[in-house]
């Protein structure tokens, strides 16, 4: 197989046995990345001086004999909203483009002391509001399956690079799904942790009590590692777990027998198609042959967790973004007084989908609203938690489709606020409860990847990467990787 | 029409948001699109839930009243559109 399609783990013992530099495989990391970013177009910073003097510091830690964990010396990418000291952090949006922020990220931090390469920063829907990267400021990205079809969103760009072998791993945010739906519509593994396990501290805000950060990586061994290095208590973020980190390597044995499966009825509904319900059916048969107990169960309240999600979401993004007002950072248009100033900077830097958002959740929170739309979506956000809750008192994990459709094609729905949000469906719920879930593939519709989501109780990722890694390892002779055309 | 014209005006001068002819249309047009979906939620009924705005059990904690080093003034004015003397610099308000 060729270098840049190894896993992080593959290449963490070539590295560690010397039998290739930190140098030597970021080099040929770039130069997959100069022969398929033309067509993919996931990276909306490159830095490759930065990647390389990286490299050659590791490989010069190695020499002088540093204890160096398995990321060291790895290339990888990270969604441009998580911040970096030095590197710009744009948001995909006009608002930011010329933002450098003057710390590093919590989890940004973890990974270098690590000794992880950093790449670049990589495209996403503005502010990471949307589900197909369409409205990045910049430029779509492009599914490596087919280039005609999106890569999905938010975190579009970190699922797209590591499909198409430009990164061994990335980093996404996750408020809807934004990890998981992306992950499934490029045929990788995506992970959104516990709400709190992460440390949000120095990722773009969009929705507080929603957001996520999490690993893409090409197998649930790569998940695991990552999960590894960014996992842990910060001070800094008042709603981080304080709780010990544990072992996720050790947790990866591929035994199922006697785990308890809940397949949510509500998951398998008029919408899905009928080839991803049958591909995601199979592979909870398959979870069943490995010795899983797969039951159908009910969570009454799934059709409900979409509009109580966009009403949350919207509400504390339209909370969270006033602090874009052309004052401390970011772009600026002047104006005859200060709220002119206001209003002409938020106009011209946000673009149509941060804007409706953000009418979406003013009006949701303004008064004799309030009750009506964003109360009443609290409630309805109890309820959701509660049917989870109860499903985990008899199951240890649930199986559920990641998202109804295969990717779509480009502009297919950019003109339809509401078929995008459908992306969601199966995704957002997760976050309403604040769960851990993975999303793995799970085989081909139309030739496209479809993705299988596994969910967890709160802080028990090792039973999800458990779960993953015995399906994965029972599957891995279905692994394909997109066949892109190197341009010369 | 749940909203009119008129309320979007409205919410965007709250959000401060100005919107062109265009956008007020189109806005009005999705906007009503997406909150007829929210009303859903209508018909559940929710007497009686506690509304979830967090879903960890957090509980209050209090650091040490230490004195910490924070973002040095310089740092902080880095990413400022316009600065003088050490400050941000707006438009005259007064």
């Amino acid at each position: 197989m060729e270098l840049f399609y190894q896993s992080a783990y593959e290449v963490s013992r070539l590295l560690a046995r010397k039998e290739i530099g930190a140098e030597e495989l970021t080099r040929a990391v770039l130069d997959r990345i100069e022969g398929v970013e033309g067509q993919v177009k996931a990276f909306v910073t490159l830095t490759p001086e930065a990647a390389l003097e990286q490299a050659r510091a590791i490989d010069a830690a190695r020499v002088r004999g540093d204890d160096l964990g398995p990321l060291a010396g790895i290339p990888m990418a990270l969604k441009d909203n998580l911040c970096t000291e030095g590197v710009r952090t744009t948001c995909s949006s006009k608002m930011l483009e010329n933002w450098v922020p003057p710390y590093d990220a919590f989890v940004v931090k973890k990974l270098k002391e690590a000794g992880a390469v950093l790449l670049g920063k990589l495209n996403m829907d503005e502010f990471a509001m949307g589900s197909s990267t369409e409205n990045s400021r910049f430029f779509p990205t492009r599914n490596p399956w087919d280039l005609e079809r999106v890569p999905g969103g938010s975190s579009g760009g970190p699922a797209a690079a590591v499909a198409a072998g430009e990164a061994f791993y990335s980093l996404g945010s996750d408020t809807g799904g934004s990890i998981r739906q992306p992950a499934s519509f490029c045929g990788v593994v995506g992970m959104k942790p516990t709400y709190g396990r992460v440390s949000r501290s120095g990722l773009v805000a969009f929705a507080s009590s929603l957001d996520q950060i999490g690993p893409f990586a090409r197998e649930v061994t790569d998940c695991a590692l990552v999960l590894q290095a960014i996992a842990g208590h910060d001070p800094a973020d008042s709603t981080s777990g304080d709780l010990p980190v544990p072992d996720y390597l050790g947790a990866l044995q591929a035994d199922i027998k006697g785990i308890k499966v809940g397949v949510p009825k509500e998951y398998f509904v008029e919408g899905i198609e009928p080839e991803v319900a049958n591909l995601v059916r199979w592979a909870i048969d398959r979870l069943a042959d490995l010795g899983a107990i797969c039951e159908e169960i009910s969570l009454p309240h799934t059709e409900y967790a979409l509009p109580a999600y966009y009403l949350v979401a919207t509400a504390e993004a339209s909370s969270n973004l006033a602090r874009y007002d052309g004052v401390a950072y970011g772009f600026r248009l002047p104006g005859k007084d200060l709220v002119d100033m206001y209003v002409k900077t938020r106009s011209e830097g946000f673009g149509p989908e941060v804007k409706r958002r953000i009418m979406l959740g003013t009006y949701a929170l303004s008064s004799g609203y309030y009750d009506a739309y964003y109360l009443k979506a609290l409630k309805v956000r109890t309820l959701i938690r509660r049917d989870f809750e109860e499903a985990f008192q008899r199951y240890d994990i649930l199986a559920t489709p990641t998202s109804p459709t295969v990717a779509f094609r480009l502009g297919e729905r950019i003109t339809d606020p509401l078929a995008m949000y459908l992306s969601d469906l199966f995704t957002c719920p997760v976050n309403m409860a604040g769960l851990p879930a993975i999303s793995i593939p799970c085989g081909f519709s139309q030739g496209l990847p479809v993705g299988l989501q596994l969910i967890a109780k709160p802080f028990a990722e090792e039973t999800l990467l458990r779960v993953a890694y015995t399906f994965e390892q029972a599957t891995a002779s279905s692994r394909r990787w997109p066949q892109l055309g190197v341009v010369a | 029409m749940r909203l009119s014209k008129k309320e979007v005006e409205h919410v965007a001068l709250l959000a401060r948001l100005h919107l062109s002819e265009e956008e007020k249309e189109s806005y009005t047009h999705q906007l009503n699109a997406v909150m007829d979906y929210m009303e859903k939620l209508r018909a559940l009924n929710t007497e009686g839930v506690e509304p979830t705005a967090h879903v960890l059990p957090l509980r209050n904690i209090f650091r040490e009243d230490a004195v910490r080093p924070g973002l040095p003034r310089e740092k902080a004015l880095e990413g400022a559109p316009a600065a003088r003397e050490g400050q941000f610099k707006v438009p005259r308000v007064v």
